[in-house]
């Protein structure tokens, strides 16, 4: 019995490790490889080199952070058998198509066009080189799509019935259960917060060469670009993140609770806490602080609505308040700087000091790597939310496991402890000394003036191995091999 | 052994196909790896690593469909060989996370790119090595009670998935050499015929060692291969397999340039069928068999829709891939 305990206890941790190690590039990818569609898009029509310099500068950023991804991913395809096998007989029939489906209409997408657009560009035509990209960015987009389309079937299962095995059957139309009541609202704040994680990065990379040299203009443009996605894309996420909250509401009452640190009900008009400690054991928040009635303004638009606590639900049925009341406030908070960060682009746009306002760029820099703070909270908002089940009110965290001795667990959860950290460790790292470097006029690789013998690297892979060597390799490349030791 | 042609045997054949496909196509990349010590450092190296490089994630979406499609056809049989086989499969993941990463990272590091082609070829040993040793715990067949595996974590470690790892890391080293063979010219493609040459020995040595051992395995195993009726249906296979033998002998002899990769995977395609024979019509041997480990119809027949229209489109896109980087690697520098 204990022993079981301790193995369903290491399975949960492998699985939110493997996890959230995983989201950080999908995050990362899905915006990045809209970002280099439009740059091609730009190219294309405008012709000007500048576009096609950024195209290359962040292909290749974008080709680590896509194999870091598409590792992660493929551990994460056979998480669900290995470490939840009950939860896989019971709801394969149900998720199994739905997963069937990402990895028939995204993975063979983006992979299969990968190629071509990381090395293909002097092989096929600009047009259908074009399409490469475009294809890969839908591919990430389509992912996006299923996985969150299953994750969010376990949080609002509809259209189910029991089979005498103990199997989840699906009864309504398929397309009720894709889409299930809470994942137009998951995909839209999902995929946003896609975009802003990367245009954050990008413009935190913009804002640091601009620090360096302000008439950069590679520089300049990438950070004016991101600028305006911050600018009008945080608002948008803010409502976006608002609405999703009312859809919780409506379908995981308890998990609202946990957000906002409600133990108690509050019969007329509930406090929205700014800040308080958690305490699951005596059922309240310490050291609260809070504004009164605004909690019941903002979920129920009026002042003195009555609210349920956590005191109407069954202490096996509640989850952890503690990680989810947190993990909830770092988001929100990263959510409102970004708006910050946003409006203060504008004015500076405004008063044309966008690219000479130092503070500003600093701040840039300072916010490059909050989306990925924000997206990680808010998948454990999302799924400690969701606890004690994994299909929400239908089957329980502690009836999903693997049959599996915990040593089996805590053996694998280590090894991917060190691991993931020490490769995906390195891979940052070759991403951080990509952008280290700042974008000029010709990113490598472009001018290829005569066949020549068979090179070492190109566009991508990377810089050149012997650059002395090599006739047509451009300055950066050079800079590059030298750099870095 | 009649074939009901059911909706389940649908679904049967189609994951085989995708294993197959995943066998295949990852195969020869998992192959490069396995002998990639064996090239020099330098411009050999580079040229057998980039002939992969554009379609290695291509190819390793067949392993995510193989995957996801046994979860959603089969969930029993998902939800029991993953756990039966724990160790194997984080092996496997493992292994292909190092062998992933270094297709970029050699690049980006000058410094540790001695590290990271270490990393490769190990990452792809383990890998193979793993995925053989699934496949020979498959066949010696899998604990169950109810709807769960019901041995211990080490049950998979026996002489006999010894052997059938070796045999697919030597399977792999094949199809690896020859489709070497074909991408390169000169000095290293007569090293990856020298290569090709041993590899193809050891599969053939390996491939004969596990039939004979699955005679033994299993009685019903036995049977089906050595009385009548059932020779009647599988006794072809060991002839043809003989036949493609010798003929990727002789291409291997008169040096030909594509014949021995195709040849290679017809030798696969034999083998994977000659299995496929041997554990009819059950998913998880001994006793589970495809009926019951099955999806319910309805589940089957949306994905069924789904592969029909996505099946063609896919191998369409893929074909156009390979065909953007055909030829040579050594002919033009294509990054
Ligand atoms: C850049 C990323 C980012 C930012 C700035 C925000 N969020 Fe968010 N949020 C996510 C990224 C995210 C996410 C990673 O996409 C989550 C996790 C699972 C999900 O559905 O979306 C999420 C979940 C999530 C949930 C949980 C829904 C549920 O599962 O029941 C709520 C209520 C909000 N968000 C609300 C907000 C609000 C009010 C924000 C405004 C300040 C906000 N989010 C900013
Ligand atoms: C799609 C299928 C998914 C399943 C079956 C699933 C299941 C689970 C389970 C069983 C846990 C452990 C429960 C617990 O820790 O209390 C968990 C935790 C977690 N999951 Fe999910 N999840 C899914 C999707 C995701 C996705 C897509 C993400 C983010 C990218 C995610 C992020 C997390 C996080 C951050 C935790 C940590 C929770 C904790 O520490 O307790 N999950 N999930
Ligand atoms: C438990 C949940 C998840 C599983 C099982 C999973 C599975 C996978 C797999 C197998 C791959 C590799 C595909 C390939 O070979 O090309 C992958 C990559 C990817 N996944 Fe996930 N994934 C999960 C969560 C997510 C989430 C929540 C998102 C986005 C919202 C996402 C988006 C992507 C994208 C865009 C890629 C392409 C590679 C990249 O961009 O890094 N995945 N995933």
């Amino acid at each position: 019995m204990f022993e079981n305990a301790d193995a369903l206890l290491l399975a949960r941790i492998q699985f939110a490790f493997t996890v959230s190690f995983h989201f950080i590039f999908p995050a990362f990818s899905i915006g990045l490889a809209s970002y280099l569609a439009v740059l091609e898009a730009l190219w294309l029509k405008t012709g000007k080199q500048l576009y096609q310099d950024l195209f290359k500068y962040w292909l290749k950023i974008f080709a680590i952070a896509f194999a870091m991804g598409v590792v992660s991913g493929i551990v994460m395809s056979y998480q669900f058998g290995t470490n939840w096998s009950v939860f896989s007989d019971k709801t394969g029939p149900i998720l199994g198509p739905l997963m069937a489906y990402e990895v028939l209409t995204a993975f063979f997408l983006e992979a299969g066009f990968l190629g071509v657009m990381l090395f293909g560009m002097n092989r096929v035509g600009k047009g259908l080189h074009f399409f490469a990209t475009f294809m890969v960015a839908l591919g990430t987009f389509i992912s996006a799509f299923w996985i969150l389309s299953v994750n969010s079937w376990m949080q609002t299962p509809v259209g189910w019935s029991v089979s005498e095995a103990g199997q989840l059957l699906p009864e309504a139309s398929w397309f009720d259960i894709v889409f299930n009541p809470s994942f137009p609202f998951r995909l839209v704040h999902t995929v946003i917060a896609a975009y802003l994680t990367t245009a954050l990065v990008v413009g935190g990379v913009g804002a640091w060469h601009l620090l360096k040299d302000r008439t950069n203009q590679h520089a300049r443009k990438m950070f004016s670009m991101a600028m305006w996605m911050a600018a009008l894309v945080a608002p948008v996420q803010i409502f976006a993140g608002d609405m999703h909250g009312l859809n919780t509401l409506e379908h995981q009452p308890a998990k609202v609770m946990a957000m906002e640190g409600h133990y108690e009900s509050h019969p007329d008009g509930a406090p929205l806490y700014l800040f308080g400690i958690p305490n699951d054991k005596e059922q309240r928040l310490d050291y609260a602080v809070g504004i009164p009635k605004l909690s019941s303004l903002i979920l129920k638009h009026e002042l003195d609505a009555p609210l349920a606590g956590l005191d109407t639900i069954a202490d096996e049925d509640q989850p952890p308040v503690f990680p989810v009341f947190w993990a909830f406030r770092v988001m929100v908070g990263i959510g409102f700087l970004m708006l910050g960060l946003g409006a203060w682009s504008l004015f500076a746009r405004f008063r044309k000091k966008l690219y000479d306002w130092s503070w500003l760029h600093r701040a840039a820099v300072v916010m490059g790597p909050s989306g990925f703070v924000a997206v990680i909270a808010g998948w454990i908002t999302t799924e400690v939310g969701r606890q004690p089940w994994t299909v929400y009110g239908v089957l329980r965290t502690a009836d999903s496991a693997s049959p599996l001795d915990a040593p089996a667990v805590a053996t694998s959860l280590i090894a991917f402890v060190i691991v993931y950290f020490a490769v995906f460790g390195v891979g940052t790292w070759y991403i951080l000394r990509l952008m280290s470097h700042p974008p000029h006029l010709g990113e490598k690789g472009v001018k290829r003036t005569e066949k020549g013998p068979v090179r070492t690297a190109g566009i991508t892979p990377g810089p050149t191995q012997n650059p002395g060597a090599d006739p047509d390799v451009l300055p950066e490349s050079r800079e590059e091999a030298t750099d870095g030791n | 052994m009649g074939i009901d042609f059911d909706l389940t045997v649908i679904w049967a054949f189609i994951i085989a196909f995708a294993v197959f496909a995943y066998v295949v196509m990852d195969g020869f990349d998992l192959g490069i790896g396995i002998l990639f010590p064996t090239f020099k450092p330098g411009q050999e190296r580079d040229q057998a690593m980039n002939s992969i490089a554009p379609v290695w994630d291509g190819n390793e979406t067949w392993l995510v469909l193989g995957g996801g499609g046994l979860f959603a056809a089969f969930p029993l049989a998902y939800a029991v060989i993953l756990p039966a086989t724990y160790p194997l499969i984080i092996a496997m993941l493992l292994g292909l996370v190092f062998r992933g990463v270094a297709f970029e990272f050699r690049w980006r590091d000058k410094a540790h790119e001695k590290f990271w082609d270490i990393s490769f070829t190990a990452g792809s040993f383990i890998a193979a090595m793993a995925q053989g040793m699934i496949l020979g715990a498959m066949l010696q067949g899998i604990d169950v009670e109810g709807r769960a595996y019901a041995g211990s974590w080490w049950d998979w470690l026996t002489p006999y998935t010894l052997l059938t790892g070796i045999g697919t890391v030597a399977g792999y080293a094949l199809l690896g050499a020859t489709w070497l063979i074909w991408k390169l010219e000169g000095a290293s493609q007569a090293h990856a015929r020298t290569l090709a040459k041993k590899a193809f020995l050891a599969t053939l040595a390996l491939m004969g060692a596990v039939s004979a051992y699955n005679l033994v395995l299993n009685p019903e195993y036995s049977d089906r291969w050595l009385t009548a009726p059932e020779i009647y249906i599988t006794g072809w296979v060991p002839i043809v397999t003989g036949i493609l033998a010798l003929s990727l002998l002789g291409a291997l002899r008169k040096e030909r340039n594509s014949k021995p990769f195709w040849l290679s995977i017809a030798l696969f395609f034999l083998g994977m069928a000659g299995l496929g024979l041997t554990i009819w019509p059950n998913v998880i041997p001994p006793d589970v068999t495809i009926w019951e480990a099955a999806a319910p119809e309805k589940s089957q027949i949306f994905m069924l829709i789904g592969v029909a229209i996505t099946m063609p489109l896919i191998l369409a896109y893929t074909g156009w891939a390979y065909w953007v980087f055909r030829g040579k690697v050594g002919t033009e520098g294509y990054h």
